[in-house]
C-alpha cells in the first residue's frame, strides 16, 4: 500500500505522454489485440470470402465472356464484400457492443482525444482488410489459377480503389453504428444493409444482368463502385465493353467513393455518440 | 477562492422527461477533502457525479470542477480528474496489465501500471484476462484506472459494492493514502461506516435534494442527540427513557434499585440512525 505518493497539485512533468501517431498506433495495436483473440471472428471475417469464391468457382465453371471465368470476375465481388466485411459490418456491429458495455464511456473519461479511438478502428480494419484480401487471392491462385494484375496501373489501381473503398466503409460502419440503440440491435441494423447491397451491386451476380433499376439504385452506394473499380484491376481492358457505362469509369469511381468518404466522416462526427440513451 | 474549492455548483437541476432527478442541488467540495454523497437509491447521487464529471448535460444551474465547465472543460481537465463509474465498462479481451498500461498512456503524468495493480490488490491477477474476474475483482480494476492518472480529484460512485470486508478496510487505506497525498475525493456509498470512516464531510441527498452537508460526527445534531438509557423491572420487563443528561438517569436508577441496575444499557444513536430519520422525515 505504500508507494510514491505525490502531492497531486505539485506541477505535472509534462512530456512522457505518447504524441498523437503514437497514440494512434497504441490505440490500433489494441484493437487488433481484441479482434485477433475473439477466435470467432477472425476465423468467420477471413474465412467468409474465401469460402465464398470456393463455392462460385465450384457451381459456376464456365467463361462469361472469351477469356474471362466466372472466379475470374466473381473475384472482384468478393474482395470488395470481404472489404466491407472487415469494415463496415465489423464496426457497425461491434461498436454498438461496445458502447452497450460502457467501454466507449470509460474512454469519454480519460484524456484520450476522440479521434484516437476511430483511428484505432481504422489501423486494426486496415491490418486485417489487408491479410483478408491476401489471403483470399492466395487461395484463388492456387484453386483455380486466378489471373493476378499483370501491370503495375492494375496494382494502382487495386491500391487505391482499396483503400478509398474500405475507408468509405469504415466511416459508414462508425455512423450507422450509432442507429443501434443496443448491443444486440446492431447486427440488425448493418447486416440487412450488407446483404441488400452485396446482392444489388454485383457481388453475387453479374452486375449487367440486374434490372436496371436496380444498377441505378446500387449505383448510389460505395459497394457497387468498389466492384467496378476492380473488375478493372482483375478483368482484361476489352471487358469495359460490358460495363452499364461502357467503360470502368475510374474517374467515376474515384469520386462517389471519395464523396462517402467524406459523406461518412460528417455522419460520424455528427452523430457519434459515446454513451448509450441509458446512461443519460 | 476558486483556488480553494475543487468543485462549486449552483442551482444544478436535471430531469428525465417529468421525473426530476436533480432538483437544485448547491454543493462545494473543498480541495483536499474526502467528500461523501449518500442517499437512497435513485436519490440522484449518480446524476449529480456525473454531470460533475462532464457525461451528463445539466438543465440548469452553474458548475465548476477544478475552474472548468465539465460540460465544456479545459485541454488538460480531464488529465485531472479520475473516474471510477457506477457501471463497469467491460473489455472482453484483455488481460488486466494490458489495460491499465494502455490507460495510463492516455495521462500526462500517469502513475507505474504494475504499482497502481499492487495497490488495489490484483497483483495476483495481472495476466488474467478481465472477463475472468470476480465481481469484486472487477471493481478493483475500476479502482486501479480511475487512479492510473493521479487524478487532483477523484470521483467514485459506490466503489465498494462488492468488495469483501478485507478488500474494503484495504481500499479505505488506499484512499487515505490519496487524500494524504492532497487528492481530492469524491466518493457516493450506501455504507454508513464507510462514509464516517472516511469523509470528511458528508452531504445526504434525498429525492434530489441534498438535505444536509457535515461533518460525519455532526449529522443531523447527532452530537446533542438524546441518549437512550433502558433497563430491566423488577417484573421483567424493559423500560427506557431518551434524556439529555443520561449521567443523572442512571444515578437516579442506581439510588432506585439501592445499587447495580439490570440490563442496564446506554446508547446514542448511530450514523445510520440518524441518517435513516433524516430520509425517512423529507
Ligand atoms: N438515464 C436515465 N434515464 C432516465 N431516468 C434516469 C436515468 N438515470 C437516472 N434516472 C432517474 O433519475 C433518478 C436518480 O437516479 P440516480 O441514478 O442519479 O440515483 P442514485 O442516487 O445514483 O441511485 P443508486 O443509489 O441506486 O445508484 C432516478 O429516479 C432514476 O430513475
Ligand atoms: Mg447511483
Amino acid at each position: 500500500m505504500t508507494t510514491t505518493l505525490k502531492p497531486a497539485t505539485a506541477a505535472r512533468a509534462a512530456g512522457h505522454q505518447p504524441g498523437p501517431l503514437a497514440l494512434a498506433l497504441r490505440q490500433g495495436r489494441l484493437e487488433l489485440t481484441q479482434f485477433l483473440r475473439s477466435r470467432e471472428s477472425v476465423v468467420f471475417t477471413m474465412g467468409f470470402p474465401i469460402v465464398m469464391i470456393l463455392i462460385f468457382a465450384a457451381v459456376f465453371d464456365g467463361e462469361i465472356a472469351p477469356g474471362v471465368s466466372f472466379p475470374q470476375y466473381f473475384i472482384t465481388g468478393m474482395i470488395a464484400a470481404g472489404l466491407m466485411t472487415v469494415s463496415f459490418q465489423n464496426l457497425g456491429i461491434w461498436i454498438p457492443i461496445e458502447r452497450d458495455r460502457g467501454v466507449l464511456k470509460r474512454y469519454r473519461g480519460t484524456p484520450m482525444p476522440k479521434w484516437v479511438y476511430f483511428a484505432g478502428k481504422v489501423i486494426m480494419v486496415v491490418v486485417v482488410g489487408v491479410v483478408e484480401t491476401a489471403l483470399l487471392l492466395a487461395v484463388s491462385v492456387a484453386a483455380f489459377d486466378l489471373q493476378l494484375p499483370g501491370t503495375a496501373t492494375k496494382w494502382l489501381t487495386f491500391g487505391w480503389v482499396s483503400v478509398l473503398g474500405i475507408t468509405a466503409c469504415t466511416l459508414c460502419g462508425i455512423a450507422i453504428s450509432s442507429l443501434a440503440r443496443t448491443a444486440r440491435s446492431g447486427s440488425a441494423v448493418v447486416t440487412p444493409v450488407a446483404l441488400i447491397l452485396q446482392f444489388t451491386s454485383g457481388v453475387f451476380f453479374v452486375f449487367t444482368e440486374l434490372p436496371s433499376w436496380m444498377q441505378q439504385v446500387a449505383a448510389l452506394f460505395p459497394l457497387k463502385w468498389m466492384c467496378q473499380g476492380l473488375r478493372s484491376v482483375f478483368l482484361p481492358d476489352t471487358f469495359a465493353g460490358q460495363e452499364p457505362g461502357g467503360s470502368y469509369e475510374l474517374g467515376r469511381v474515384a469520386l462517389v467513393l471519395a464523396a462517402w468518404c467524406v459523406i461518412g466522416l460528417l455522419l460520424c462526427l455528427g452523430t457519434f455518440r459515446w454513451t448509450t440513451r441509458r446512461d443519460g | 477562492m476558486d483556488n480553494e474549492l475543487a468543485i462549486v455548483a449552483r442551482g444544478l437541476r436535471k430531469a428525465y422527461g417529468k421525473n426530476v432527478a436533480v432538483a437544485g442541488v448547491d454543493l462545494e467540495v473543498r480541495r483536499g477533502e474526502v467528500f461523501a454523497l449518500l442517499g437512497p437509491n435513485g436519490a440522484g447521487k449518480t446524476t449529480t457525479v456525473e454531470i460533475l464529471e462532464g457525461y451528463r448535460r445539466r438543465d440548469a444551474g452553474e458548475v465548476s470542477v477544478l475552474g472548468s465547465d465539465p460540460a465544456n472543460p479545459a485541454a488538460d481537465w480531464r488529465n485531472r480528474i479520475g473516474i471510477v463509474l457506477q457501471g463497469v465498462g467491460e473489455f472482453d479481451e484483455l488481460s488486466v496489465s494490458e489495460l491499465v498500461h494502455h490507460f495510463a498512456g492516455f495521462y500526462a503524468d500517469a502513475d507505474d501500471p504494475e504499482k497502481v495493480i499492487a495497490r488495489v490488490g490484483l497483483a495476483g491477477k495481472a495476466r488474467a484476462r478481465t472477463h475472468t474476474l470476480s465481481g469484486g475483482q472487477k471493481r478493483r480494476l475500476d479502482v486501479a484506472l480511475g487512479i492510473i492518472g493521479r487524478p487532483e480529484l477523484l470521483f467514485l460512485d459506490e466503489p465498494t459494492t462488492g468488495f469483501d470486508p478485507e478488500a474494503r478496510r484495504e481500499f479505505w487505506q488506499l484512499i487515505r493514502d490519496l487524500a494524504a497525498a492532497g487528492t481530492t475525493i469524491v466518493l457516493t456509498t450506501h455504507y454508513l461506516d464507510e462514509a464516517e470512516a472516511l469523509a470528511d464531510r458528508v452531504g445526504v441527498i434525498a429525492g434530489g435534494r441534498l438535505i444536509e452537508v457535515a461533518a460525519p460526527e455532526h449529522l443531523g445534531n447527532r452530537q446533542q442527540a438524546h441518549a437512550t438509557v433502558s433497563w430491566r423491572t423488577p417484573e421483567g420487563r424493559t423500560e427506557s427513557t431518551e434524556s439529555a443528561t443520561p449521567t443523572e438517569v442512571v444515578t437516579e436508577l442506581a439510588a432506585r434499585f439501592d445499587g447495580e441496575v439490570p440490563g442496564l444499557t446506554v446508547t446514542r444513536p448511530t450514523l445510520e440512525d440518524i441518517y435513516l430519520k433524516m430520509i425517512g422525515h423529507r
